[in-house]
């Protein structure tokens, strides 16, 4: 193959130009969006005004950093965004993996379309329509859930104040998550699951085996490779959060803020709306870079287990 | 020859899957009726899926409103369908250039925008790039170009499916016949990968479709509102809903906001909810074939 490949080259490396240039737009794209920013990232190191712009602006060296970790934000938002991801990782496998087995085991054809179409539903719905969704079951005055349960089933004089208290929200924000996630997260395993020979079930069939068993003993282990890659590559990621779910589902409510700020929630209020941009800088850089280094590591590690798995 | 055992687990399975399918259904049809419940009813009772009373008031009020309504519709419909061309295009051309195993220097191209998917500037440096270097506040460049119009991940996806799905002898056939590799790629590659080009598309379309976050960053002008920027400006202030309606001259107090809220919201989805079970098949292909990842 290499001597073929040299042969080609050498007969008309003008062959190639076309190809080049149809590589340009997607090459001007990629400058553009992902590595003219990149140029910014010193941006933590600066005091940055925008008059006088990313080159003009002064050199403070780490000022910027110690300010972000001199207030109580920092640990908040890091303990946060790490907290409920390595959570959702742990119960998206479990959740996931069930509701495949066990969408497997249908064999309607219909049955099997309305389930798939009705469970990946909120899969593509926006964060700000599921905001409203969240919004008409826990408003404190005209939800559902203070109205009809708290205040009917229970009959209790007082609602709560969902959207004020921030205890109930790692609850909410999880079930929301897992709600959104479901479809995708069964549809992950699922064409694992369908890659598995029927033979070995067939023969377990004939050796009496029950269904558990099957799953057990069959399923699970076949499955085992995805779900390590799965995980290590969501470990991978801890590091960035989805900014919709933690900023529209709690309504952007400040009361809320130690259960529901993230790294992504802390960087997008002290940019936009606290004008605080030297933290909002640091906080960027410093998820920039510990997210990079995360997700080399995690590809490190899966690539010695599996290649075919890591992302390079 | 279906054992007890088996028949149990069936059971089990459609049990699991109506109460899951049930939960995921719910919310939307509570949003639809508290839509059309009457505005008195909804304050007293709160939302509910037995309202005492039900009322077009809500839809009756973005009736009047409807210039507004009208126009975000407008942006979205703008933006979707020009985002997502673009997007095909985009991906397609960078896909297929880097499915060329031959070409000289295709390594560091497909790690060119393999990084982009490891690391990224965070949303200061990339906010920072496009406000000062193109101005893009306010403009429609802002719905369209920041983050949504290519990611690495399709294109990966597009490229397996060029070096997989179509086959050799084509190239040359046609390579023989004179004919250009920009005539090549137009005139019978693409026409080959209607699959891969579908899934890609619809993936955009959703995604410009659903898109609030560059309207947040980056746009102020009320002009420029989409569906989604007009959902989240309700959101940030029930009030917004009056200053939206400035035309009907109504004060926000007498305004039906606690219907029309979810009125708007499900004028917002109901696109998607008329599409959505006709195109489900090729959307969970989409996510399955990039769960895969080859």
């Amino acid at each position: 193959m290499g001597s073929q490949v040299k042969v080609k080259k050498k007969r008309n490396w003008k062959h190639w130009i076309p190809f080049y240039m149809m590589f340009l737009p997607g090459f001007a794209y990629l400058i553009i969006n992902n590595y003219m920013p990149l140029y910014g990232l010193q941006l933590a190191f600066k005091q940055f005004s925008y008059k006088k712009g990313i080159n003009g602006s002064p050199w403070i060296g780490l000022k910027n950093f110690k300010f972000l970790f001199a207030s109580e934000d920092a640990y908040i938002m890091v303990r946060n965004t790490l907290c409920y991801n390595i959570l959702w990782i742990f119960i998206g496998v479990v959740l996931g993996i069930t509701v495949a087995i066990l969408f497997n085991e249908i064999t309607g054809k219909l049955a099997k379309k309305f389930y798939q179409t009705a469970i990946l539903l909120p899969y593509l719905m926006s964060m700000v329509v599921v905001a409203y969704l969240v919004y008409a079951y826990f408003a404190a005055d005209t939800g559902l859930i203070n109205n009809a349960i708290i205040k009917g089933l229970l009959g209790k004089e007082k609602g709560i104040s969902w959207y004020m208290e921030g205890k109930y929200w790692p609850f909410i924000l999880t079930f929301v998550q897992q709600w959104k996630q479901i479809g995708f997260g069964m549809l992950l395993y699922l064409s694992t699951l369908l890659g598995i020979d029927k033979a070995y079930y067939e023969a377990a069939m004939l050796d009496g085996a029950t269904r558990w068993q099957q799953i057990r003993m069959i399923t699970l282990p076949l499955l085992k490779p995805t779900i390590i890659m799965l995980v290590i590559l969501n470990l991978g990621q801890v590091f960035r959060s989805d900014f919709g779910l933690f900023y529209q589902v709690p309504m952007n409510q400040g009361a809320l803020y130690s259960t529901t700020q993230t790294i992504d929630t802390y960087v997008f209020r002290a940019l936009l709306v606290n004008n605080n941009f030297g933290m909002s800088a640091a906080a960027s850089f410093l998820q920039s870079i510990v997210g990079f280094i995360f997700i080399v590591s995690a590809n490190a590690i899966v690539r010695k287990l599996d290649k075919n798995s890591s992302l390079f | 020859m279906v054992s007890k055992d088996q028949k149990r687990w069936k059971i089990l399975a459609h049990v699991v899957m109506i109460v899951m399918s049930a939960l995921a259904l719910l919310p939307f049809i509570l949003l639809i009726i508290a839509s059309f419940t009457d505005e008195t009813t909804a304050l007293l009772n709160g939302y509910s899926y037995f309202p005492e009373k039900f009322s077009l008031g809500a839809y009756k009020y973005i009736f009047q409103n409807a210039a507004t309504f009208l126009r975000a519709y407008g942006v979205t419909i703008l933006v979707t369908v020009v985002g997502t061309i673009c997007s095909v295009i985009l991906t397609a051309l960078t896909a297929y250039v880097l499915s060329k195993r031959n070409l000289p220097g295709v390594k560091i191209m497909n790690l060119f925008v393999l990084f982009t998917m490891l690391f990224n500037g965070g949303l200061v440096a990339t906010y920072i790039n496009y406000v000062t270097v193109f101005h893009i506040k306010d403009t429609f460049f802002a719905l369209l170009v920041p983050n949504l119009l290519m990611n690495a991940f399709m294109i990966m996806l597009a490229r397996n499916y060029f070096e997989h799905s179509i086959p050799e002898e084509i190239y040359e056939s046609a390579r023989i016949d004179g004919a250009s590799e920009f005539t090549i790629f137009v005139k019978l590659v693409l026409p080959l990968s209607v699959p891969i080009l579908a899934t890609v598309g619809l993936m955009s379309g959703i995604a410009y479709w659903n898109d609030w976050q560059n309207s947040l960053y980056y746009v102020n002008d009320k002009a420029l509102y989409s569906i989604q920027a007009v959902l989240n400006s309700i959101n940030e202030s029930v009030a917004a809903l009056a200053t939206l309606g400035t035309s009907s001259g109504a004060s926000a107090a007498d305004l039906p906001t606690t219907t029309v809220r979810m009125a708007v919201a499900v004028v917002g989805i109901l696109p998607i909810l008329l599409i959505y079970p006709f195109f489900q098949k090729y959307f969970a292909k989409g996510l399955m074939a990039g769960s895969v990842k080859g």
